[in-house]
C-alpha cells in the first residue's frame, strides 16, 4: 500500500475511535441532541413573534437556516476539546510513538466531529420539520444547502484543531473553543437581517464568512436564487481548511520528528 | 558503532531555552537487557526517554533503536518500540480489549494476528475479565498493565517504561514488578525510568545514573553502592569497659577506620561487601568475653550513592523543572 493509502486507513482507524465513543459519551451525547433541540425551540418560541424579516412571509423559514448553521458551528469546538483532553491524558503521544501516519490523528478527529455533527443536523432537521419548517427548493438544493453547511464546520474544527493543540488545558480548550464562536454567529445574518444592525456593525456582519455560508444554505433551503454564495461559501470553506490544517498539523510535528 | 545494543544514544543535547534538558547524554542498552535511567525530577530522564522514542528531537548527538537513528528514520522506529508514558494512555470509553485492536490496527498488524495477540496479552496481564468491560471503571494498576499490554502488542524490540509505578498503590508496583522482571524472559530490551531507588535495585541489571541532564554514575547496583564504600558494620556492647578490647577485636574486620558513637559502646566502620561478617564478629567477641547487645551489616541504599555522588538526595531537588 503506499503512502496515502495508509493515511486514509489510518485516519479512518482514528476516526473510528471517535465514533465508537460517542454512544457511550453520555455528556456529549446530551450535548449534540439536547443542545440543538433547545436552540430550534427557544429561538422559535422566543423571538419568532417579535422578529419580522422583509422578504419572509414567516420568521421561522428565515430563523431555522441560521440555527442549523449555528449549532453545526458550535459542534466544531469538540473537535479542538478532544483533542486537548487527548493531549493531557498523553494519548496524542502515544499515537506519536506509533508507526502511523502523522496525519491521521488529526484527519480522524476532524473527520468523526463531521459524523457527529451530521447527526446534530439531523436531530434538528426532524424538531424543525415537526414545529412547520419545509423545504421551499428542491430536494437538490436542500442537500446542496446541508453540504455547504456541513463543509463550514468541518473547515472551523480545523482552527478548533490548532486552538485545542495550542492551549494547555481541557479547560482552556473549553474557553477558547467557544467564546469567539459568540460573535462569529451573532453578528452575522443567522437571527436578523443584518440591514437592522447599527451602521458600523453591518458591513462586520456582511463580510461574516459565516453570514456568506448562512445566506447561502437560507436561500438554498427556501428555493431562492443563492447567487454568488454558493461559491463564496465554498472558496471560504477550503481557504480555511488549506490554512488550518496546514497549521494544525505542523502544530501536531512541532518539536518531534516528522 | 556496534549494533549489538538495542538503545545506542551517544552524547545526546537537548534544549528548552536556554536551559539543557540533555547534556551530552551516553547510553546504551545491550538486547534483552533491563537497563533502569534514575533520576530527581527534572534530572532529564522523560526527555531521554521522548528522544529515543522520537518524540523530540535532539539538538545534538545520535541516537539509535536496533541501528535505526531516530532522526533519519523516525518511522522505522516507531515500528520497534513499544511506549508506556507517564500517564496511562488509555482511550477510557472503549474497552480494554478495543483499546488493543485500536493499538495492533495503527501498528498494520493483521486483523488476526492483532486479535489473537490481544486475547494473549490481556490474559498474561490479567486482564482477561475485565478485558470487555468499559476502562472506565479500570483500577490505577490495571490501566498501567493495559497501558503496557498495548505497548507490547506488535512484539516490540525495545519498551520503554516511563515511571512505570509512579502513582500505584504498593500491592500493584509489587505486580508491575513481577510483570517488568518477566517480560526479561521474552526478551525485550526495556529501559526504564524511575524515581524510586529500590525499584531500579530490583528490576534493573544496570542503573544510569542521571541528573541535570548528564549521566553522573553507570554501573550494577553492586557496583555504586560500592563506590560509597560498601557495607557499613555496627556492634553494640553491653558494657562502655569493653572497649578497648572490643576494639582491637574488630579492627582486622574491618576496611577502614571504627567510629565510637557517643554512648561509648556502639562502634561503627565499613566493611567488605558481601562478606559473611556477622558470625565472625560475634564470634571473636564471644571469645573474647564482650557481652554483645546488637551486631548489624547496612547494605547502602541507592539514595546513600545519590548523596554521595551529588551531595543531596534524591529527595530536595523538587524544584520547578517540569
Amino acid at each position: 500500500m503506499d503512502r496515502l493509502q495508509w493515511a486514509l486507513k489510518d485516519s479512518w482507524v482514528e476516526a473510528e475511535r471517535h465514533l465508537r465513543i460517542i454512544p457511550r459519551n453520555i455528556e456529549l451525547l446530551i450535548f449534540a441532541t439536547i443542545q440543538p433541540i433547545m436552540f430550534v425551540v427557544l429561538f422559535v418560541y422566543v423571538f419568532g413573534g417579535s422578529i419580522e424579516v422583509a422578504g419572509f412571509e414567516n420568521y421561522d423559514q428565515f430563523l431555522l437556516p441560521g440555527i442549523f448553521s449555528q449549532s453545526l458551528v458550535f459542534g466544531s469546538a469538540f473537535t479542538g476539546i478532544g483533542l486537548a483532553e487527548d493531549l493531557s491524558k498523553g494519548l496524542i503521544d502515544r499515537l506519536r510513538s506509533l508507526p502511523m501516519a502523522r496525519s491521521a490523528v488529526l484527519v480522524g478527529r476532524t473527520v468523526s466531529d463531521l459524523v457527529r455533527n451530521l447527526f446534530t443536523f439531523f436531530v434538528m432537521l426532524g424538531v424543525a420539520f415537526l414545529i412547520g419548517f419545509r423545504f421551499e427548493g428542491t430536494m437538490f438544493e436542500a442537500i446542496l444547502a446541508t453540504l455547504l453547511l456541513l463543509l463550514f464546520s468541518y473547515a472551523l474544527s480545523w482552527v478548533q484543531a490548532l486552538m485545542g493543540l495550542s492551549v494547555g488545558s481541557v479547560e482552556a480548550a473549553n474557553s477558547a473553543g467557544f467564546i469567539w464562536m459568540f460573535p462569529l454567529t451573532f453578528v452575522s445574518s443567522a437571527f436578523v437581517d443584518p440591514s437592522t444592525l447599527p451602521g458600523w456593525l453591518e458591513p462586520v456582519a456582511d463580510a461574516n464568512p459565516f453570514t456568506i455560508v448562512t445566506n447561502a444554505a437560507r436561500a438554498l433551503y427556501n428555493g431562492n436564487p443563492v447567487g454568488n454564495d454558493a461559491i463564496w461559501s465554498i472558496l471560504w470553506s477550503v481557504g480555511i481548511i488549506a490554512v488550518f490544517a496546514t497549521l494544525a498539523i505542523r502544530k501536531f510535528n512541532s518539536s518531534t520528528v516528522a | 558503532m556496534s549494533t549489538d545494543f538495542a538503545v545506542d544514544a551517544r552524547a545526546l543535547v537537548k534544549r528548552f531555552g536556554d536551559k539543557a534538558a540533555l547534556d551530552g547524554v551516553d547510553l546504551q542498552v545491550p538486547r534483552g537487557a533491563i537497563y533502569g535511567l534514575l533520576g530527581p525530577n527534572g534530572a532529564g530522564k522523560t526527555t531521554a526517554v521522548r528522544v529515543l522514542t522520537t518524540l523530540l528531537r535532539p539538538d545534538g548527538g545520535v541516537a539509535k533503536i536496533d541501528g535505526i537513528d531516530v532522526v533519519a528514520d523516525p518511522h522505522g522506529v516507531r515500528k520497534r518500540i513499544g511506549l508506556t508514558g507517564q500517564y496511562a494512555a488509555v482511550e477510557e470509553r472503549l474497552t480494554g480489549r478495543e483499546n488493543m485492536h485500536f493499538v495492533a490496527r495503527l501498528f498494520h498488524l493483521p486483523a488476526t494476528e492483532g486479535k489473537a495477540r490481544a486475547t494473549d496479552l490481556l490474559e498474561r496481564f490479567d486482564l482477561d475479565e475485565a478485558g470487555d468491560r468499559v476502562v472506565k471503571g479500570y483500577s490505577g494498576g490495571m490501566r498501567r498493565r493495559l497501558d503496557i499490554a498495548m505497548s507490547l502488542i506488535a512484539r516490540p524490540s525495545v519498551l520503554f517504561l516511563d515511571e512505570p509505578t509512579t502513582g500505584l498503590d504498593p500491592r500493584s508496583r509489587l505486580a508491575m514488578w513481577d510483570l517488568i522482571e518477566e517480560l526479561e524472559h521474552d526478551g525485550t530490551t526495556v529501559l526504564l525510568t524511575t524515581q524510586y531507588l529500590d525499584e531500579a535495585d530490583r528490576l534493573a541489571q544496570r542503573i544510569i545514573v542521571i541528573d541535570h541532564g548528564k549521566v553522573i554514575a553507570n554501573g550494577t547496583a553492586d557496583e555504586l553502592k560500592d563506590r560509597i564504600g560498601g557495607d557499613r558494620l555496627r556492634v553494640s556492647i553491653a558494657d562502655a569497659a569493653g572497649r578497648q578490647s572490643a576494639l582491637a577485636t574488630l579492627q582486622p574486620m574491618c576496611t577502614g577506620q571504627i567510629e565510637v558513637e557517643s554512648d561509648g559502646r556502639t562502634f561503627s566502620a565499613p566493611i567488605r561487601s558481601g562478606d559473611r561478617v556477622v558470625p565472625g564478629v560475634i564470634r571473636a567477641l564471644d571469645d573474647a568475653g564482650i557481652d554483645v547487645l546488637d551486631v548489624e551489616v547496612r547494605r547502602p541504599t541507592l539514595d546513600d550513592v545519590f548523596l554521595t555522588l551529588t551531595g543531596r538526595s534524591t529527595t530536595d531537588d523538587d524544584q520547578a523543572a517540569a
